[in-house]
């Protein structure tokens, strides 16, 4: 069993695996049972300012969004941060950390946009004993109406103030968490860095309607016939989150700046994942709000037998190796030819690539007698769809031209590498020509 | 209850009125909301689906299994109705294993194919409870239509000829329409009075003027339908039953199994109905196991089922054996009856074991009777080995001992069609009889429209 203690900015846990900010990490009571499963870390549901707590809804908090046999793809939640006490809540996370030292215990945190909150807030935690705060820049709904949360988080100038301020009045590692409701989340990453930030965590929940009421004509979660935009997260958000992890891994402005990965993280393959794209850790919440606390053994197991497999000591080993081969399209190598090939002995005729290729794509498999599926080489141009609707593992793989190889779509021979930039038919090559 | 399974003779009352119940209950009962939700979502939604190809109504499953799966259940119905009039019953009694489930693409991948039957149930008893009609009948034609037979294939012509707007006398010798549906199949699989609902279901489609107790041949004649009719379709099934042509065959309780299941279908309280203690049951397709596995339930002691080719050779379908074999039927296979021996009723049936032979002009294997040879006790005989056409109107060509057609039914005799059992050609299965009898009407129409040649 691979080792997968990981320290991320400092903060040492024994696994990478981190409860996220949100309910599950609102009190000691489910702190205690998150650590009892092994959970190497928690981000303390987001405190706010000293005072009056918020309220919540006293209806559904949460929509969801089911695929096969009602498996929770996605979750919306409308709940705001913590609406217990700032001292019961204080009191809680001293005590949890005193019993649990060798976890990661951070503290998320959300007050109005002015030093002065943030300087009173970060004095109250300071002797908590918590190894870090996350700066929830994040959260979409309610708060924002309020100036905090994604409001903060979608105007790098404010995420660059705040982070200086916290930096300025508190010696712990801060995280800033980064709201995906953005055109380029690589902005309120630099304004991060910029403001001193240790670390940024992302995604925080997409602003999202899981459903519409067809008979009350409201959006669920439905609150007395209103609803109101939510945030998304869950499995079906993970494609986003792992491309705007990416985006700061591989970015010159922000390339080298942990990355707490988050988003619809369910398994330890994910968690590996997050990781080969850049991410130090992982934060895992909607899984856990799924299955329980107990998900996280398997990730544990997992991961493990995948390091171990791959020969890696650590989880350091993992993390950022897939970044090199992250690029632009304009890098992609246009002379790579591939066509698409059918496994006559597990394909069991049901025929869906046919009417996906013949409907709307390139007319490239043909149906004979006896409902076998063939694909037409010279009409072939790869796109992959055929095998993504297939419902059989492995029975559609796309098979690499050799170079030198005649291409019977194209009717060229298979050469080396050459991209877009050089392109004939790119203006800007030829422009660069001349 | 005096008497038990173990009590001689031919007995009523062998079991407790729980047991009864139980025996007799829904064999398949309907899929609860959640487990259509699961079985619908394991759909491929095939193109050009395997599973429409193998149904001989040609459903289009994919659609109303997608249906279903987005919750609308009715346009479910009414994409199943649209091709298959009496498609609840068939949801209960097709052999899905060998048509559309034994074409399904997961029957392929992982041997546990798309549960097409029982969500076709889902479907058609979601707008069936509402015992609402899904289809408007057209403006009236001014043409009559007789149909002779409310069995499967008379039922579906009568349908589809009403809803064409053809005025429609539906005839039947027996008291109450439904044909095997309601006489000859095994109770437990169409529970609670389901064929006479459904035939009142159909019927709500209008222009449908119900005949009961009206035999061709003894209370009408060809020659008048003719006369007093635009068209004539025969949907008369099949009477008569083979003979064993063994000693003893006339002796008392040597029965044929389609009475069996008429009088059980009937019968108002299965505890009167008397049964053996033990009883055999010659043959190897569906009546074979349908009166069987009824014995059983009844009470018998023992049942043997005895069938003179291999179990593979059997009409009936495998689950339909393993339903035999689980309800405790003993099957015998590759045995035929020598004599029934008894004193004035059947006490013992002799079985000579057979062996196959160079196979016969049509393909199957001859078979020779072995010098092995064995006895079972028998207080009643069920003989189940197929049925025969009635006697005909003169005119109207056979072939094969059924009726003759070309096409979509049509007879040697110029505006009379025939379908379902008593057609030549087909499978006997209610599904088909469902198919011959529709198209037939679809037919009809346009010849009495003015556009088909068949007059």
């Amino acid at each position: 069993m691979a080792d997968l203690t990981t320290t991320f900015i400092g903060i040492t846990s024994p696994n990478p695996f981190w409860l996220a900010s949100a309910p599950p990490t609102d009190k000691e009571y489910n702190v205690r049972r998150a650590f009892q499963a092994g959970w190497g870390g928690v981000v303390w549901k987001t405190l706010g300012a000293e005072g009056p707590p918020v309220v919540n809804v006293n209806g559904p908090r949460y929509g969801v969004v089911h695929g096969a046999d009602r498996r929770v793809l996605g979750l919306n939640n409308i709940e705001l941060i913590t609406d217990r006490p700032l001292e019961v809540n204080l009191r809680e996370i001293k005590s949890v950390k005193r019993d649990w030292p060798d976890r990661a215990l951070v503290i998320s945190l959300m007050v109005p946009c002015d030093e002065e909150s943030w300087r009173d807030i970060l004095a109250r935690i300071e002797d908590t004993g918590a190894d870090g705060v996350e700066l929830n820049f994040g959260c979409p709904h309610g708060m924002a109406e309020r100036g905090m949360g994604s409001a903060v988080g979608q105007v790098p100038e404010y995420i660059e103030m705040v982070t200086r301020w916290v930096k300025t009045h508190s010696r712990m590692p801060c995280i800033v968490k980064l709201t995906p409701n953005i055109a380029d989340i690589r902005k309120p990453a630099e304004a991060a860095k910029r403001g001193g930030a240790d670390a940024v965590s992302l995604i925080n929940t997409v602003n999202s309607i899981t459903a519409v009421n067809l008979d009350s004509f409201a959006p669920e979660p439905m609150i007395d016939g209103k609803g109101t935009h939510g945030g998304y997260c869950g499995p079906a958000v993970k494609p986003i989150a792992l491309n705007m992890v990416a985006e700061i891994a591989r970015s010159a402005e922000t390339r080298g700046l942990p990355i707490s990965g988050i988003g619809g993280i369910t398994t330890w393959r994910d968690a590996a994942e997050f990781m080969a794209l850049g991410a130090g850790n992982v934060q895992v919440c909607t899984a856990a709000m799924t299955y329980g606390f107990k998900v996280v053994q398997e990730m544990i197991s997992g991961l493990s037998d995948y390091l171990d497999g791959k020969g890696f000591a650590a989880t350091s080993e993992l993390v950022g190796r897939a970044v090199p081969n992250v690029t632009d399209w304009q890098f992609l190598n246009l002379n790579y030819v591939t066509k698409a090939q059918i496994d006559p002995d597990l394909c069991i005729g049901c025929g869906r690539c046919h009417a996906a290729c013949e409907d709307t794509s390139h007319q490239a498999i043909a149906m004979g007698p006896g409902r076998v599926f063939t694909v037409k080489d010279e009409d072939c141009v790869a796109c992959n769809l055929c095998l993504d609707v297939c419902p059989v593992e492995e029975c559609i793989t796309m098979r690499e031209l050799p170079e030198g190889a005649v291409d019977p779509r194209t009717g060229r021979v298979v050469a080396g590498y050459a991209n877009w930039t050089r392109h004939p038919n790119n203006p800007m090559a030829r422009e660069a020509a001349e | 209850m005096t008497n038990s399974q173990l009590t001689p003779g031919i007995v009523p009352g062998r079991l407790s009125p729980e047991s009864y119940a139980g025996n007799f209950a829904d064999i398949a009962p309907p899929l609860d909301p959640h487990e259509v939700q699961v079985a619908a979502d394991r759909c491929y939604f095939c193109h050009d689906a395997p599973c429409v190809a193998a149904c001989p109504t040609a459903i289009d499953i994919p659609l109303f299994i997608r249906q279903i799966a987005t919750g609308t259940p009715e346009a479910a119905a009414r994409t199943i109705f649209s091709q298959n009039i009496l498609g609840g019953i068939c949801a209960r009694v097709c052999p899905t294993e060998t048509l559309c489930e034994g074409a399904c693409v997961r029957e392929a991948a992982e041997g546990r194919p798309v549960a097409i039957g029982r969500l076709q149930r889902h479907a058609t008893d979601r707008l069936m409870a509402r015992n609402a009609h899904p289809f408007p009948r057209a403006e009236p034609s001014g043409k009559r239509v007789a149909v002779v037979g409310a069995g499967p294939a008379g039922l579906s012509a009568a349908h589809r000829l009403a809803m064409k707007g053809h005025e429609v006398t539906l005839y039947d010798a027996r008291p109450k329409a439904g044909g095997l549906n309601e006489y000859g199949i095994a109770a437990y699989k169409v529970a609670g009075g389901f064929a006479q609902a459904e035939v009142d279901w159909l019927m709500g489609i209008g222009g449908i003027a119900a005949k009961p107790g009206t035999m061709l041949g003894r209370d009408i004649t060809l020659d008048g339908l003719q006369a007093g009719h635009d068209a004539v379709f025969l949907g008369l099934g099949l009477g008569g039953v083979n003979a064993l042509r063994v000693e003893g065959e006339d002796m008392a309780h040597v029965l044929p199994a389609t009475g069996f299941i008429r009088e059980l279908r009937q019968a108002a309280d299965l505890a009167a109905l008397p049964i053996g203690r033990d009883v055999v049951v010659i043959g190897g397709g569906m009546t074979a196991i349908d009166a069987a596995v009824q014995a059983k339930l009844l009470g018998a002691e023992t049942v043997s089922l005895v069938y003179r080719r291999s179990r593979a050779a059997m009409g009936a379908s495998v689950v339909e054996q393993d339903l035999a074999a689980s309800k405790g039927v003993r099957i015998i296979c590759n045995a035929a009856p020598l004599q029934i021996i008894g004193n004035g009723a059947v006490a013992e049936v002799e079985f000579a074991y057979t062996g196959e032979v160079a196979p016969e002009a049509g393909g199957r294997p001859g078979l020779q009777l072995l010098p092995q040879t064995f006895r079972l006790r028998a207080d009643q005989v069920f003989k189940a080995i197929g049925q025969t056409l009635d006697e005909m109107p003169k005119g109207l060509a056979l072939a094969g001992g059924k009726i003759a057609v070309t096409g979509p039914g049509r007879t040697s005799l110029a505006g009379v069609w025939a379908g379902g059992d008593c057609a030549a050609g087909g499978d006997d299965l209610t599904v088909t009889a469902v198919a011959e009898g529709r198209d037939a009407a679809e037919d009809i129409h346009l010849f009495l429209t003015g556009s088909a040649a068949h007059g």
